[in-house]
């Protein structure tokens, strides 16, 4: 086949002319500025004399920082296995319905995960109300002492992961469901002909071939929570917001509540490598294991 | 397997059957519980016993959030920023996979490299410099301030070039010899072939942009400038302690991305699967 490679550059710089100036306005250049605006005073508009490492220093006295990256920590421990088992869970009675009932129970299960933030916010404040709440029936019921859930800090932390993990197990169900999908039938006839019990099967057959899927699934989890900020804020409003900060809250609180925009951008390149950090051994991890198409 | 071992295997399987459906039902009944909510009126929104239907059913709640709050101007802004995310995206991000997948030009490693390595970027960390390019813009407040810093989705481009490096290369070459340009050959062979893609692609982008909640609660601080999915948590005064009123808001809110789930279900599952990095 000719090729004209001249004339096949230009076709391909004129096709990805669109995508680099987008992602050079949005994405290149306020990466470059996050790390320039950490050096400096600013506040969140207009400039400000560089500082040097001053708004990094300050970090590890900060009491808010401290809290905040607590949180984050906490929150991600409350998450990603908890979600992680209980998508393991949902994923397995799926997957042994069929036909209607299938695609009725996926759906029932994947709903949340389709809805908007605020919505569960309403959804969730409304059902875990301390006067009016449903869920509070279940407190009375038990003898226990109704809780104004989302205003006591010992709760609301893990309220919100519970929230959270409602809310965002549908994608790892799918994920999970595709996994015990691409596992052959033949392997399971196998084992019931050595009249393997349930248990067994699960434990010899199904869990070491889904664990690929487990480890991705474990480790998008642990990089989505790590960013968390809406349910926290959200749940926050009328609470207690600066025992319940976490680290995107926390960059929000300090540039756009303190007006200081070089101290919050400090923030955001901590969060930032530490994602980068999670990503690449991930990453790693991934190609260890054989990749992610296996 | 024997009978008596089949029999006791059955009667499980049913049990963990019934088991899987009950959850699944309680699992949902918070969103039933907030749609029958704000069908009650006032007085038995806050009855102290549960009762699962509405003694008399009723749309007041419905009819003061679409008159008594901007929902009508929430609803246009959130599907003109969502067409306009959705479109954008899909568009730019279906020219980049296309020359990344099958041309070859000098700087093609550089940028997938970037490309891939952007997949890693938390974008919520880019806020405070979002915040500011766009006040300097004079985009503060405009639809086009809250589309652009939500142009960031590597994966709609990394499955694009999935999907097109698995297009036969005789196609490709027979349409060269017929002198086609590359555009003919995108245009008529390569988005033709993977239709599929796009819809499940544009539907999930859709649904990304409308259920987006930081970054058009920082661009916006004008009530009629609000998207759906802000404007209901940002105005408590106007429904004051009327749950009801924001749970009926909540169901108009959440109503077009449940329908837009429900009704193209598969290919929704297909593009969350696939933006793994999990062929379905």
């Amino acid at each position: 086949m000719i090729r004209n490679p001249g004339k096949e550059a230009l076709v391909a710089y004129l096709l990805i002319a669109p995508f680099v100036a987008v992602y050079a306005l949005i994405f290149i250049y306020p990466t470059v500025q996050m790390f320039l605006l950490s050096f400096t005073d600013a506040g969140l508009i207009g400039g400000g004399d560089f500082v040097g490492l001053d708004n990094y220093e300050r970090l590890p006295r900060d009491r808010r920082f401290d809290t905040a990256f607590w949180n984050t920590a906490y929150f991600v421990l409350l998450t990603v296995i908890p979600g992680t088992v209980v998508a393991l869970g949902i994923s397995l009675g799926v997957t042994r319905l069929s036909g209607r009932l299938q695609a009725l129970v996926l759906a029932l299960f994947f709903l949340p995960y389709i809805l908007p933030v605020s919505v569960v916010y309403r959804l969730w404040d409304w059902t875990l109300n301390f006067q009016f709440g449903i869920a509070m029936h279940l407190f009375d019921f038990f003898g226990m002492d109704r809780v104004p859930i989302f205003k006591v800090t010992a709760w609301f932390m893990p309220a919100v992961a519970f929230v959270t993990v409602w809310w965002t197990c549908g994608f790892s169900v799918l994920l999970f469901l595709a996994g015990l999908r691409a596992i052959p039938r033949e392997i399971y006839e196998a084992a019931s002909l050595d009249n393997a019990t349930r248990w067994t099967t699960f434990r010899k057959v199904t869990w070491p071939l889904l664990w690929p899927v487990t480890s991705l699934v474990l480790t998008i989890q642990l990089i989505v929570q790590l960013k968390i900020f809406d349910q926290v804020y959200l749940f926050s409003t009328g609470g207690r917001p600066n025992d319940n900060l976490v680290m995107v809250y926390y960059i929000f609180q300090r540039a756009f509540q303190s007006d200081q925009g070089g101290r919050a951008a400090a923030v955001a390149v901590v969060l930032f490598i530490m994602v980068i950090i999670v990503s690449v051994l991930n990453f790693q991890l991934m190609r260890l294991s054989g990749g992610r198409n296996r | 397997m024997n009978a008596a071992n089949a029999r006791r295997f059955n009667a499980a399987g049913a049990a963990i059957t019934a088991i899987t459906v009950i959850c699944a039902m309680i699992w949902a009944f918070p969103i039933y519980w907030g749609i029958v909510s704000s069908l009650k009126p006032d007085d038995e929104v806050v009855r102290s016993y549960i009762e699962l239907w509405p003694d008399t059913l009723t749309f007041e709640h419905y009819i003061f959030a679409l008159t008594q709050t901007q929902i009508g101007y929430w609803y246009v802004n959130s599907i003109a920023t969502a067409i306009g995310v959705t479109v954008l995206t899909v568009g730019t991000s279906v020219f980049a996979g296309y020359a990344i997948s099958q041309l070859r030009f000098p700087l093609r490693r550089p940028l997938w490299w970037l490309i891939l390595a952007s997949f890693m970027v938390p974008t919520q960390v880019l806020i405070i410099n979002h915040f500011v390019l766009m006040a300097n813009m004079g985009l503060l407040n405009t639809w086009a301030g809250i589309i652009l810093p939500q142009l960031i989705h590597p994966v709609v481009i990394i499955v694009y070039k999935q999907f097109f490096d698995q297009v036969p290369h005789d196609f490709r070459e027979a349409a060269i010899m017929d002198n086609a340009s590359e555009w003919r050959i995108l245009f008529k062979v390569y988005i033709p072939m993977n239709w599929g893609v796009t819809t499940a692609l544009s539907i999930v982008t859709f649904i990304w942009a409308w259920n987006a909640f930081l970054w058009p609660f920082l661009a916006v601080t004008k009530t009629d400038m609000m998207t759906i999915t802000v404007g209901i948590t940002q105005t408590n005064d106007s429904f004051g302690v009327y749950y009801a009123s924001e749970l009926a808001a909540a169901v108009l809110a959440g109503l077009p991305v449940a329908l837009a789930y429900l009704l193209f279900q598969r290919r929704v599952t297909e593009a969350i699967t696939l933006s793994a990095g999990i062929k379905g």
